[in-house]
């Protein structure tokens, strides 16, 4: 690469959304169907509706998870909002056996691979720290650290290798790892990205880059466009419209059938914005306008589907009030769950500390389980009133 | 009986596990070909393959945090982080991870990796070459700590702590890989979790582990022509501390001393002492005693000696506690 190369490529194009041969499209923010040549999806009418089906409920999901933390329900909840397109694609696009290692955002991703929407609440009411088994989900608990999970994804991918399971794309297995734009300055993230290179993992690095780490754009964590970064590695980057469903299905299936096939990791950049807050304690009017979100809203991942649905004539009124019966029950089946939710039992904190307990804590466990037992009111219940 | 050295001995117990499980893998810098800075991995990576004796890239985080991620799809990683001072980096992925994935997944997910770290003072290294860590460990619930002292225990614990199910911080004293002795291969290992007594005595406790045990018994031995004699326990499991032999001992000598290369303030001395003190205040003669590093970086090695305890320290805080 030469020094003009270079000097073309750190132009600031590392928050232009513009749509064109660097951003892979196959939807328009108008609902138009365009072609790309490296990436063609052909797809049912009944495959079309699914799609927008996830991405309506998967919203719905996350606005009534905001909602119940602002009625005091949850303590937190990290909204994805405006995201949906980017982990409904890239979700759908796995298999069964592909194993997902999600941020602590992916609750899109979650909602495809079935896990239970009242087990993400769990973990932000403070019930759990994570409460499914990712074994049987091939979805990971979520991790909270930055970043952290790039390596733990990478080393899975490395034990599919030392199984042999790579090589033949009807049977290959491969791994996602979910990160942000902020964690791609983290340490452990380029290291994953040196492992998996020098290991040709059967890896796809999926970058959200939401242009916000918290109150941080992105040109505060890179100087080049995210998906540049992996050429430095020595592995394929794609940056695609992460508010575009069927294009970041397409990329994301492409990137997971070369890892499945031995071709090694692929960085895939889904070009998206985050339009709610880093988190319910986070307050964006401090450190960013009303109108780059105003401008975002015109690239709506949802009403883009929509309008393409209409176009297409693949829908009628039915399928819209039907799907608005689902998305309404099952918020209703959240909230009930959410409200109902046991805390788990204060002496439950002393299990699985270990696999094979130690003295110690069976020592604490015991204390503690007579200390409680010693309040006359049978006060067993731990330190909330 | 075969005579071993320590780090033959943990070469020893390393092929067996590896022989006896597919699932077990070693990883971690120049472990493959070169057989590791000490040779602890020595002959390895030609027996087994490069897909199970794996050289990584120089890069401790990521070494366990792939690590991590091979346990989750079935595996039994054995990392190795080549000196005690570059653990550091990887120290996110092991407490914020490692320690508590486990516990995070109500006990779904097990995470089966032993990290062996070679560790302490005393052959004249540079910085970061010659710390005690064990304390940052000990004190993260999640993980277990061990160090061994000996050929046989590093013959046994290495194979003890990789069949385990949990995260196992394994410390290997780096000063003593070359000390032999003879290994009864064939026996029966006792459990990884209890401490020894490995000299008997009567006049006070001497407690240690890892590089200090040596330090120790020469203490006991010159005491004796003395005629002090002093009970040495090599506690060997760091956490879960095994606390019923350490109170056995001091019920019989009523008088402790705790030795470790490691700095005094918030060492495990103080954990020793503060739960020594509670069980048998009443029946101690002397109040519990540290010989430790100094709070102080590691100096500089022309005068490591200096800062290490040695012989004559030990020496002088036993005749303290004999005083009282």
């Amino acid at each position: 690469m030469s020094l003009t190369d270079l000097a073309v490529e750190t132009t600031p194009v590392a928050t232009s959304s513009a749509a064109g041969p660097e951003l892979v499209q196959l939807l328009t923010p108008e609902g138009e169907r365009v072609s790309h040549p490296d990436y063609d999806i052909n797809l049912t009418d009944e495959e079309y509706r699914g799609f927008y089906r996830d991405l309506v409920l998967v919203r719905r999901i996350d606005i009534e998870a905001t909602a119940l933390q602002r009625q005091g329900e949850l303590g937190i909840w990290a909204a994805l909002l405006g995201q949906e397109a980017a982990q409904v694609g890239s979700g759908r696009a796995l298999r069964a056996k592909d194993f997902a290692f999600p941020t602590y955002r992916e609750h899109g991703v979650a909602w495809c691979r079935g896990v239970d929407p009242l087990k993400l609440l769990g973990l932000f009411r403070g019930a759990s720290n994570g409460g499914w088994d990712p074994q049987e989900k091939r979805f990971q608990l979520y991790t909270i650290v930055i970043g952290s999970q790039t390596l733990h994804a990478t080393g899975y991918a490395m034990g599919i290798q030392k199984d042999g399971a790579v090589g033949d794309l009807e049977t290959g297995e491969a791994t996602i790892a979910y990160f942000g734009d902020g964690a791609s300055s983290q340490g452990d993230v380029n290291e994953a990205f040196v492992f998996a290179s020098v290991y040709n993992a059967p890896i796809v690095f999926f970058c959200q880059n939401n242009q916000w780490g918290i109150s941080t754009p992105t040109a505060n964590q890179t100087r080049i466009p995210l998906y540049q970064r992996a050429r430095g590695f020595g592995f394929p980057g794609v940056r695609v419209d992460g508010n575009d469903v069927l294009a970041t299905y397409a990329v994301t299936r492409k990137a997971l059938d070369d890892a499945r096939t031995g071709q090694g990791p692929t960085l895939v950049e889904a070009f998206t914005y985050r339009m709610g807050a880093h988190t319910t304690s986070d307050d964006p009017t401090r450190y960013r306008l009303a109108t780059d979100l105003e401008a975002w809203k015109l690239k709506d991942p949802l009403e883009r589907m929509k309008a393409f649905l209409y176009k297409q004539q693949i829908v009628n009124a039915d399928f819209f009030s039907e799907l608005d019966h689902d998305a309404d029950e099952l918020a209703a089946r959240i909230r009930k769950g959410c409200l109902e939710m046991e805390d788990p039992s204060p002496l439950s904190m002393f299990e699985h500390v270990y696999d094979e307990m130690t003295p110690l804590v069976r020592e604490q466990q015991e204390a503690f389980s007579t200390y409680l037992a010693g309040f006359a009111d049978g006060h067993t219940t731990g330190g909330h009133a | 009986m075969t005579t071993l050295t320590i780090a033959k001995a943990l070469n020893e117990g390393l092929r067996k596990t590896m022989e006896e499980d597919s699932k077990v893998v070693i990883m971690g810098e120049d472990v493959g070909k070169l057989g590791g800075v000490f040779r602890v991995t020595d002959g390895l990576a030609k027996d087994f393959g490069d897909d199970r004796v794996m050289d990584t890239p120089l890069a401790e985080s990521g070494i366990i945090g792939t690590a991590i991620g091979l346990a989750l799809r079935g595996y039994r990683p054995v990392c190795e982080i080549q000196f005690d001072g570059f653990v550091y980096p990887a120290y996110d992925q092991i407490v914020s991870q490692l320690a508590k994935m486990h516990a995070r997944s109500k006990g779904t997910v097990k995470m089966p990796i032993t990290i062996r770290i070679p560790f302490g003072g005393g052959i004249g290294a540079v910085e970061h070459h010659s710390e005690s860590p064990e304390a940052y460990f000990a004190h993260t619930a999640g993980l277990k700590v061990v160090a061994c002292a000996s050929p046989v225990d590093a013959y046994f614990m290495i194979q003890q702590a990789i069949n385990s199910d949990d995260p196992v911080i394994f410390f290997e004293p780096k000063r003593r890989y070359w000390e032999k002795a003879d290994v009864d291969v064939t026996a029966t290992p006792e459990s990884l979790w209890k401490a020894r007594v490995v000299r008997p005595g009567t006049d006070a406790t001497l407690v240690a582990y890892g590089p200090m045990v040596k330090t120790c018994l020469d203490a006991a031995s010159a005491a004796e022509e003395d005629g002090r004699s002093l009970e040495v326990v090599d506690l060997r499991s760091l956490s879960p501390l095994d606390y019923e032999t350490v109170f056995a001992s001091v019920r019989k000598t009523k008088r402790l001393v705790v030795v470790h290369e490691a700095p005094s303030f918030v060492g495990l001395g103080t954990e020793i002492a503060a739960r020594v003190q509670e069980e048998l205040y009443y029946e101690m003669e002397a109040p519990v005693l540290r010989v430790t590093g100094f709070d102080t970086p590691y100096p500089p090695s022309r005068i490591e000696e200096e800062y290490l305890p040695d012989l004559d320290r030990v020496l002088h805080v036993v005749d303290r506690s004999l005083g009282f």
